[in-house]
This record gives C-alpha cells, structure tokens and sequence, in this order.
C-alpha cells in the first residue's frame, strides 16, 4: 500500500463518521415516549374523544393547528366541524386545546423534545402556567 | 433502454418494500432490521475495502493537472492554489475543489456556430451539481436527529436554516425543493443533450432515479402520507443501539423510503458513487507540481541491470583492439 498514512487516517476519519450514531448510542436503553393524557379536565370525560381521532391527530396535528390558526386569523372563522364526529369546536389553543390537555410538559414537549422539534406556538400564545415537576 | 431500465428498477424496488410490508407484517422485520444492517455494513466494509484497493495502485508519475503559473522566478507571480507546491497549498487546492467544485467551474461548452467551434462558459452543470451535492448533505445531516437522544444544537440550527420561512405544517424545508429540483436538471440534462446522453450509462441514470425517489418518498411522507414520526425515532434508536424494535403502525412509506436508501448504501461501493472517496484520492488533484524540486521515484521500479560502454570496452578491448577499433582506455 502506498501513503499508508494518509490513507488509513482517512479511512478511520470515514469510519469513525460513519459508524457515530452507533458508537454514541453502545449499550444505551430505547426511550418509551408516549404523551400524558392524565389532567383532570380529561379523566372527567365519560368518553375521551379529542377533536379528531387519535390517529389523524398523531400525524395532522401540525397541519390542524395551522389551518385553525389561517381560519381564525385570516378568515375569522372560530367554529371547528370535527370530521370524526361532526361536533363543532371553538377554534382556540388556549381555550380548547390547552383546556384539556393543561400538561404542556408531559403532553407536547414530551414528543416534540425527543424529536428535536421546536414548534413555534409559544412565541405568540401564553403557555399553560405549570407547577414545575 | 439505458434511461427506462434504471428507471424500472427504482420503480421496482419501491413497490417491492410498499407491497412487501403492506401483505404480511413478518416482513417488516426483513425490511426493518435485515436489510438496514446488511446495507451499513456493506456500505462501511466495501467503501474502506475499495478505497485500500486504490491505495494499493501505485502511482508512477507526477500528474499534477495544473492550470496556473507554476513556481519559478521569484519576480513571476506564482498561482498556490492552481499549481501547488507544498502540501498546504495542495490542501487549500483539495478543499476548492471538493467543497465548491472548482475544476467543475472551468466547465466548458463546445457548440458549432456558423460552421466555427465555438467555445463558451457553462455554469449550470456547477451550479447543479453544488446545489444537489450541499441540499444532499444538508438532508443527511439533518435526518440525525433520528439517531441521537439529545439532538446536538449545530443540528437543530442547520434545521432553523432550512426552515427559515416557515411556511406551513410541519415546516416546509427549503433544501427538499431544491434536491428535487437539481436532481431533475441533472437527469434532464443527460437525456436532453446528445453528447452527454450518448455518454452517460444505465450506472449513471440509476443513481439519479435512486436518489430521486429516495428525496421523494421523503418529501411524501414529510407533508402527503404522515407517518408515525415517534415509532420512527424509537425505530431508529433501536437499530443504531443494537436492540433493532419493529413499533407497530409505522406506515408503508417508511419502509420504501428506507429501502430505497439502503439500496443505494448497498450500491455505493460498486458505483461512481465511489468518487466521495475517489475525488480525495485522484493524483491529478492531491499531488503537489514540484516535480523540479523533488524527484518522484516510481515505485514499480526495479533494480536495472546496466551494462555501462566502460564495462562493454573492459569485456571486448582486446578485440577491438586487433579489429582496429578505437578504444578509450589504452
């Protein structure tokens, strides 16, 4: 082999690269994250039912709330026809939303932490005041 | 057939992973765990066994391509980085060319006018290739917040960038336009131009449809066919803490867009995908032009056996003598 040197310092550069998501995480225990749907607005609820199912509000939460925020804003439309259900909801982060689910930190930053997202909600809206845990 | 064949062949592979995990869940663990360790490993294993290949390759000569005054008189102004002679400025040389593509920027088009060759500036192939190759690297390093458990900032700032306008939910990515984009000026331009597409092969195509639908089945399932983002995170935790988990209700799309990637892991080494190693190990760019100052010595060679004209009038003198010849030494 020629410039030996070079070459493997490199290639341990290459490596070292390559195989980091598995050198960082060696013998680390997988997180189980699920969102806290524990308050007490929610355990009073002889049904819980969220505005949609749970499914679409996993995947379209984002999408829901930036429509509700366009409508409200822009249309000044507050009313809400669940797709699900047909009940019609008044459009408000902080009075609807936030109404049952008071646990900010164990219900959206739960998720948006672990994935190292950083929704842009709190920069206008008044965040739940929590007791801190 | 070199533009339809590749092309079928992403077609191909996507459905595969979309039919295959759609049928019978069994198979999500072939798609999940099998296939991703098989593609890091091949892509690991066989782009170090490659690049050890090249370096076995000797190089017998000093090839330096050089496109500047080279150093000479002190009075005449020397081009460092166009014609390096010092280990540095080889360096400077390397890191134009691999971050922002120099030689590239020279590209050339040769068209006939008139009758004349004629020969012009072409700056679009530098600009697509830098915009594809930079969005490339900015999407890769941002899918890391998949693999680590505290995202480090730089990630999350690259992420700010990218998001910068923030349109829509979740935010629009500026970089997911642009790979799109690129990607369709770099086949168009294969297909589009006779010289080049006379030139480029299926190897060429196929990458391109890879890594275009790679980008795409992405960008899908970022804003169209959501997926279950959570699953996905403790999917990739699972795989990159060696303890792989299969979470249910992912969703199909995942697992085409994580097949199709690690098909293109498993192809990389056997491909011109290999010029992300080869482009640091091409002697016309990393060897300094000091070929006056430092004697390159080929490493093929071998002792030579000489036979010196002294040694030749030593064995014969005598000979030559009584032939009459003239002799140096009496």
């Amino acid at each position: 082999m020629y410039n030996s040197g070079k070459i493997i310092a490199g290639l341990a550069v290459f490596f070292i690269l390559a195989a980091l998501p598995f050198l960082l995480n060696l013998g680390k225990a997988n997180a189980k994250i699920e969102p806290s749907i524990k308050t007490p607005e929610i355990n009073a609820m002889p049904v819980k039912q969220c505005v949609e199912s749970k499914e679409f509000m996993r995947a379209e939460h984002m999408q829901l709330l930036n429509d509700w925020r366009d409508e409200v804003v822009r249309n000044g439309n507050r009313i809400y026809t669940s797709k699900s259900n047909g009940k019609q909801y008044i459009i408000s982060l902080q009075n609807t939303c936030m109404k049952c689910h008071s646990n900010k930190k164990e219900f959206c930053d739960k998720c948006h932490n672990y994935m190292a997202v950083k929704p842009y909600c709190w920069s206008c809206h008044i965040a739940p005041k929590e007791e801190k845990s | 057939m070199k533009v339809v064949l590749p092309f079928i062949a992403v077609v191909v592979l996507a459905l595969l992973a979309l039919v295959g995990v759609t049928l019978a869940h069994q198979v999500e663990f072939f798609f999940g765990v099998i296939v991703p360790y098989t593609a890091v490993a091949v892509f690991i294993f066989g782009f170090i066994y490659r690049v050890l290949q090249w370096a076995k390759s000797p190089v017998p000569f000093c090839i330096p391509t050089t496109c500047g005054q080279q150093k000479t008189l002190p009075w005449i102004k020397h081009d460092k980085l166009e014609n390096p002679v010092t280990t540095l400025q080889v360096v400077g040389r390397m890191l134009l060319e691999v971050l922002v593509f120099r030689s590239l920027f020279r590209n050339m088009k040769t068209e006939m006018t008139d009758g004349k060759i004629v020969y012009g500036s072409e700056k679009l192939l530098w600009l697509a290739g830098l915009a594809f190759h930079w969005t490339f690297f900015f999407i890769f390093a941002r899918h890391f917040r998949f693999f680590f458990q505290d995202v480090p900032s730089i990630l999350s700032m690259m992420e700010g960038v990218d998001s910068f306008f923030q349109v829509g939910a979740p935010l629009f990515y500026m970089t997911d336009a642009v790979i799109l984009g690129a990607v369709t000026f770099l086949i168009f331009r294969r297909v589009y131009l006779p010289q080049i597409r006379y030139i480029s092969l299926a190897s060429d195509f196929f990458p391109l449809f890879l890594i275009f639908g790679i980008a795409l089945s992405g960008i899908l399932m970022r804003y169209m066919f959501k997926v279950h983002i959570v699953a996905v995170k403790q999917f990739a935790m699972g795989l990159v803490s060696l303890s792989p988990i299969i979470p249910q209700g992912i969703g199909a799309i995942f697992y085409v867009h994580l097949f199709l990637i690690c098909t293109l892991l498993i192809y990389f080494p056997f491909s011109k995908l290999m010029h992300m190693g080869g482009v640091f190990l091409s002697p016309t760019r990393n060897m300094a032009n000091d070929s006056r100052m430092v004697r390159h010595i080929n490493p093929w060679n071998y002792p030579v056996h000489v036979h010196t004209y002294a040694e030749y009038e030593d064995e014969f003198r005598e000979k030559m003598k009584k032939a009459g010849l003239p002799v140096e030494k009496e």
